[in-house]
């Protein structure tokens, strides 16, 4: 039952977040701020993770495709394969569940407990619209653009790792990653990264804005907000992987 | 004016408020006293439409606002301001930002208008020079000023307060609570203030209500309140030195 009240309310929480804005400058400069804490602030941590995991990926498949009957640039397109398929849209996406929805819980659980909410709420401003609407926005447009970035590091660094480990020549890895390339891979992965962004923004704001309590029961809506949309993200992948795929 | 009538509000089978009726007139400065935990604040979050009462209603000037849609709410939460007991300011604006927040968002002003009018209300409160500073760079006393002047900001009819010197040293306790009488008066707003000050219910409660376990006990004045024969308002006024020594 408590799993129905909590879809229930969540439901409702973003209905009332979709409203049109009472002011469209307000929102677009909260839309602008958010796209610099949620987005630029996190360029660093995609870009780190993307050319190492590109470099790891990489290097895997060197070891696992050690055959004279398996060409070199397989290395290539595997690394892109895989990172345009899964690694990019999904991990990229868990990990920034991990930064950006804590980061929103926390920011709007505490806005609850010290009654900021509250004080919203009596000037008679729609406080999920004011707050999360934005957020969500944010998320949708940039989180793509950090995406297709991620991928693009990613192969970089496969063919970094390629090249100083010497496992796989340049040219065979420059030919692998443009065979037999599909463009519905890159439109399946954005496609998913704008399904996640959505998760990701509106689980952690509505685990925030039901918190009760003190800053312990913020660290709590934080670290919910993290699970939840991690859980969601793989459930969500999945689902999508057989509409789009199959 | 503001009339309470016969509003009860209860959470998960407990009853907070029992059928409380009152009214607050225009101009004067109302205080709601009472022990921690005897529903002040859940009698004013209810005056404010934060709780939907279960019973009852709160008209202003006659207009009903309890448990109506929120959109017909907006029109008479436009004419109100509310100071919460840690200010509610928001940490990521500055102090001028703060104060111009409900002018951005309520009102069709100019940039020069809104800064005119930060000013203004920044001066009635008594801050000068702190309108790039952050809620951080506050002590507690400029925070409550600051929320006061976020909170008259739209020049309301109607102010509430929740303990607005809670947490403050005795003198600048004093000086919030001459700021809010003055301000009630200057404005002409309908202020409405939860305390369980002393110093506050014998220097500005023109009228005092009493609520003990969620009943109101007892109405009067700052005169009136020394010299009522009522048991709990006299065991929750007398409760300290101070105020012994003075009835003697």
């Amino acid at each position: 039952m408590k799993i129905l009240y909590q879809i229930g309310e969540y439901v409702l929480l973003i209905l009332q977040a979709f409203k049109k804005p009472d002011k469209g400058y307000v929102f677009r400069r909260q839309l602008m701020f958010d796209f610099q804490r949620l987005g630029t602030e996190s360029i660093g941590i995609v870009a780190i993770i993307s050319i190492f995991t590109g470099a790891i990926i990489a290097i895997q498949m060197a070891y696992n495709t050690d055959s004279p009957f398996i060409p070199k640039s397989t290395i290539g397109f595997s690394t892109r394969q895989m990172l345009v398929l899964e690694i990019s849209p999904t991990i990229v996406s868990m990990i920034l569940a991990g930064k950006v929805g804590s980061r929103i819980a926390s920011e709007i659980g505490t806005m609850r407990i010290s009654e900021q909410i509250d004080a919203l709420r009596v000037m008679g401003i729609n406080p999920a619209n004011y707050l999360i609407l934005p957020k969500i926005t944010a998320a949708m447009i940039y989180n793509p653009i950090l995406i297709i970035f991620s991928i693009f590091l990613g192969v970089i660094g496969g063919w970094i790792a390629g090249m100083v480990t010497g496992l796989v020549p340049s040219a065979d890895y420059l030919l692998g990653i443009r065979e037999w390339f599909d463009p519905f891979t890159i439109t399946y992965a954005l496609i998913k990264t704008v399904v996640f962004a959505f998760i990701i923004t509106s689980v952690s704001a509505y685990k925030g804005y039901y918190v009760k309590g003190g800053s312990v029961e913020v660290g709590q809506a934080s670290t919910d907000a993290v699970v939840a949309s991690s859980i969601l993200i793989i459930f969500f992948d999945l689902i999508l992987t057989q509409l789009l795929l199959t | 004016m503001i009339e309470v009538k016969n509003i009860s509000k209860s959470f998960e089978g407990t009853t907070v408020l029992h059928d409380i009726s009152t009214t607050f007139e225009r101009g004067k400065t109302n205080l709601i006293i009472g022990q921690s935990g005897s529903g002040k604040t859940v009698f004013m979050k209810c005056c404010i439409g934060l709780y939907d009462v279960d019973q009852g209603e709160v008209d202003f000037d006659g207009r009903r606002f309890s448990n109506i849609s929120d959109k017909k709410r907006k029109q008479i939460r436009q004419e109100m301001g509310v100071l919460f007991q840690g200010g509610a300011l928001f940490d990521s604006f500055t102090v001028e930002e703060n104060v111009m927040f409900p002018l951005n968002m309520l009102t069709e002003m100019s940039l020069e208008e809104k800064h005119e009018r930060v000013n203004f209300v920044l001066e009635h409160v008594n801050l000068v020079n702190t309108n790039k500073k952050y809620p951080a760079e506050l002590s507690g006393g400029m925070i409550k000023r600051v929320a006061i002047a976020r909170a008259i900001s739209l020049m309301p009819k109607y102010l509430f307060a929740d303990e607005p010197n809670s947490g403050l040293d005795p003198k600048t306790a004093e000086k919030i609570d001459e700021l809010l009488s003055e301000l009630t008066k200057k404005f002409n707003m309908t202020t409405v203030i939860n305390t369980h000050d002393m110093n506050s219910v014998l220097t500005i409660g023109e009228k005092i209500c009493f609520i003990n376990h969620g009943k109101l006990c007892w109405e009067g004045n700052k005169d009136e309140v020394l010299t009522t024969d009522k048991k709990q308002l006299n065991e929750f006024v007398f409760a300290n030195e101070f105020t012994r020594r003075l009835r003697k």
